[in-house]
């Protein structure tokens, strides 16, 4: 139980102690990983950086308001079957070439061990983490149509992202590894932005991180920018040459930072009332 | 200390059962922690909190019971074994999943594993960090196959001890000490949820396929219908201000569970203090009125009204014309009036009341409950005021 390969981060995914420590449970104890925390906080890039250093394939389900359990698993393909049914070209008699696996399905029937990302479960109904309960745990589940099991060969590895807070059934929670991710600190920081511009000039990411900390820290901001936003602002700012910037109120390329109309309202009230910042 | 450490949670409200412990006890078998106590914090906090308003808790356990402790070995890992042996007898109390996971562990084996872990300790211990001497005896150095591995001793250098991380509280803001959750009051709210067909086209009605293809002469005929959608829509009105402050949380929760909610068609918030009377208001600060008399012009009476308040004033706010300051003309009509208009509209209203229920006898609150169908604010009353909403008239 003790041969397995230790997760350490990547060249471009920094972590922390404890987000190893909780990918390590995951794949030791073979249970889904659940990562919350503040949106672009690097939740999905996680599953990413897993699959590269483990050297896994990684497959993908993203969950929208309207997706069902059951479209993971698999999806019986009526439609067509009935229309080929009209011309002879097809083989329409074997069921078969009607039954498609979702994003869970491929990943049970995989060849070897891979990542399975089920990023932002939240937005799903309600009882969406509940149906998938049963065959996440026993990473079986049986096709009705065929009167066939598609079993697991290899667990795979379930990274599982959520946004929102007390949206997840006790039942499911109790079955995952739980990692709740910290907003970066500013060494911390200072680093992952070194990371994705390894040619910043010193000068520049040092006043960037620290206006984009006093920015966070303002008050009335609904929507505080993240780590992936000043990613982004600090290319800007490189691609457009600027050498220096500082909180005013003409700080250049404020719309990476803050999206929503009410944030710049606030944001430009609070400097022209002087510097109130949260304390 | 594992044990106290387990109850120091309990506690504190963070609920770790017999299948965290046993998870915990295999990772740290697999040498997890690296057999250190800061591997340990971590490992720990990862299966044993599920949400992050129990970290902060999780936090407070951990300095209680670890700060500036030196750990007895032989005791702990009694208390590991015995506690180990114990969950095994305890039949009724285990699932079979975790059952499984307990077979896993033989005791013996771990006693074995332990005492070997425990001779490695005396030959390496040399004094240093107190925390290295902690780890190797500690309850978890059962998993001494790390330690004979080679695996570093003791906290990482240049790291966060966790002595220091649980002490700094980092995750006090995400606490929350809710007893009526949103997650619980969503699966109430799904109850009004109906169904109906519109919309595009792009579901299969296999029934009238088969029909109309038969009809055909056999020739595919293939008919589609629209999906099913969400078709309840909800009026919320809420009380806010003045005597309803006490209940500002519970009523704020119903709100997002409502709007978290997607299995609306059509949800639509006012406000209103005290009493409604010509106007109700979209936001919490009583601008954006709108008159009662528009909205009902509005949404007709198939739309479904639940009103939240306390329904508690001075009689003459609910009994007198005029009763609201703010108002002239014709919206000086009685607070209980313009009550009984809303109640007349719509087919199926409920009146959502925080107060406990003892006390809606002899004041306004009878009155009000002459008038609209009440329901106390608790997850009992939200499920039958969601019932009541649901029945046809």
């Amino acid at each position: 139980m003790s041969d397995f390969r230790r997760f350490r981060g990547t060249d471009t995914y920094l972590t922390s102690e404890s987000l190893e420590a909780a990918v390590n449970c995951a794949l030791v104890l073979e249970r889904p990983l659940l990562v919350r925390g503040e949106p672009g906080t690097g939740k999905t890039l996680l599953a990413e950086a897993v699959s590269e250093a483990l050297g896994r394939e990684l497959i993908r389900w993203n969950v929208k308001s309207t997706t069902r359990a059951q479209d993971g698993l698999y999806v019986y393909d009526t439609v067509q079957r009935l229309y080929d049914s009209r011309f002879q070209d097809k083989d329409v008699s074997d069921i078969r070439h009607y039954i498609k696996l979702g994003p869970v399905g491929k990943a049970f029937a995989a060849d070897e061990r891979v990542v399975l990302l089920i990023d932002e479960i939240d937005k799903a109904d309600v009882e969406f983490p509940n149906d998938l309960l049963n065959e996440l745990d026993r990473m079986r589940f049986w096709i009705d149509e065929l009167q066939e099991e598609v079993s697991a060969k290899h667990r795979p590895i379930v990274i599982i992202t959520s946004n929102a807070e007390k949206e997840l059934p006790d039942a499911f929670l109790r079955r995952c590894v739980f990692h709740f991710i910290d907003f970066p600190t500013p060494e911390l920081m200072d680093r992952i932005v070194r990371v994705h511009h390894p040619d910043l000039e010193e000068r520049l990411a040092e006043q960037a991180i620290q206006t984009f900390y006093e920015l966070r820290s303002m008050k009335r901001l609904r929507k505080r920018p993240s780590t992936s936003e000043l990613v982004d602002w600090i290319a800007v700012l490189q691609k457009a040459g600027v050498g220096d910037v500082r909180l005013d109120k003409n700080l250049p390329f404020l719309g990476a930072l803050l999206k929503k109309e009410q944030d710049l309202v606030a944001f430009a009230d609070q400097l022209a009332g002087g510097r109130r910042w949260r304390s | 200390m594992f044990i106290p450490f387990l109850y120091a949670l309990r506690d504190r409200g963070v609920p770790v059962g017999a299948t965290e412990a046993v998870a915990l006890a295999q990772a740290l078998k697999a040498g997890l922690h690296e057999s250190s106590l800061d591997g340990f914090y971590h490992v720990a906090r990862a299966l044993l909190v599920h949400r992050e308003g129990h970290l902060d808790d999780f936090d407070q356990a951990f300095l209680k019971v670890f700060k500036g402790i030196e750990v007895e070995s032989k005791k702990l890992k009694d208390e590991l074994l015995d506690w180990l042996r114990e969950a095994a007898e305890r039949e009724g109390e285990l699932t079979e999943e975790e059952r499984a996971l307990l077979e896993h562990l033989d005791p013996d084996e771990l006693e074995e594993l332990f005492q070997q872990r425990l001779r490695d300790q005396k030959e390496r211990h040399d004094g240093g960090n107190k925390w290295i001497g902690t780890a190797g005896t500690s309850p978890f150095g059962h998993s001494g196959k790390a330690a004979r591995q080679g695996i570093r001793v003791g906290g990482k250098g240049g790291g966060r001890s966790a002595i220091k991380t649980a002490d700094a509280r980092l995750y006090k803001g995400y606490r929350q000490d809710l007893t009526l959750d949103v997650r619980q009051m969503q699966l109430a709210l799904r109850k009004l949820r109906s169904f109906a067909r519109v919309g595009g086209e792009e579901e299969l009605d296999l029934e009238e396929t088969i029909a109309e293809t038969a009809r055909n002469a056999g020739e595919l005929e293939v008919v589609t219908r629209p999906p099913r959608r969400p078709n309840t829509r909800i009026i919320l009105m809420m009380d806010v201000g003045g005597s309803m402050d006490p209940f500002a949380h519970l009523c704020s929760r119903l709100f997002s569970a409502t709007k978290k909610s997607s299995h609306f068609k059509e949800l639509r918030t006012y406000y209103f203090h005290n009493c409604v009377y010509g106007r109700v208001y979209e936001t919490e600060r009583f601008t954006d009125p709108i008159r009662v008399d528009d909205l009902l012009h509005e949404c007709g009476p198939h739309y479904k009204l639940i009103v939240v308040g306390d329904a508690l004033m001075a009689p003459y706010e609910l009994l007198s014309p005029g009763g609201s300051i703010t108002y002239s003309g014709e919206e000086r009509a009685e607070g209980i009036v313009w009550l009984m208009r809303l109640q007349k509209h719509f087919r199926r209203s409920v009146w959502l009341n925080p107060e406990p229920q003892r006390y809606w006898y002899g004041n306004t609150i009878e009155h009000i409950r002459g008038v609209f169908d009440m329901f106390p604010l608790t997850l009992e009353g939200l499920g039958e005021a969601t019932t009541h909403l649901m029945k046809s008239r």
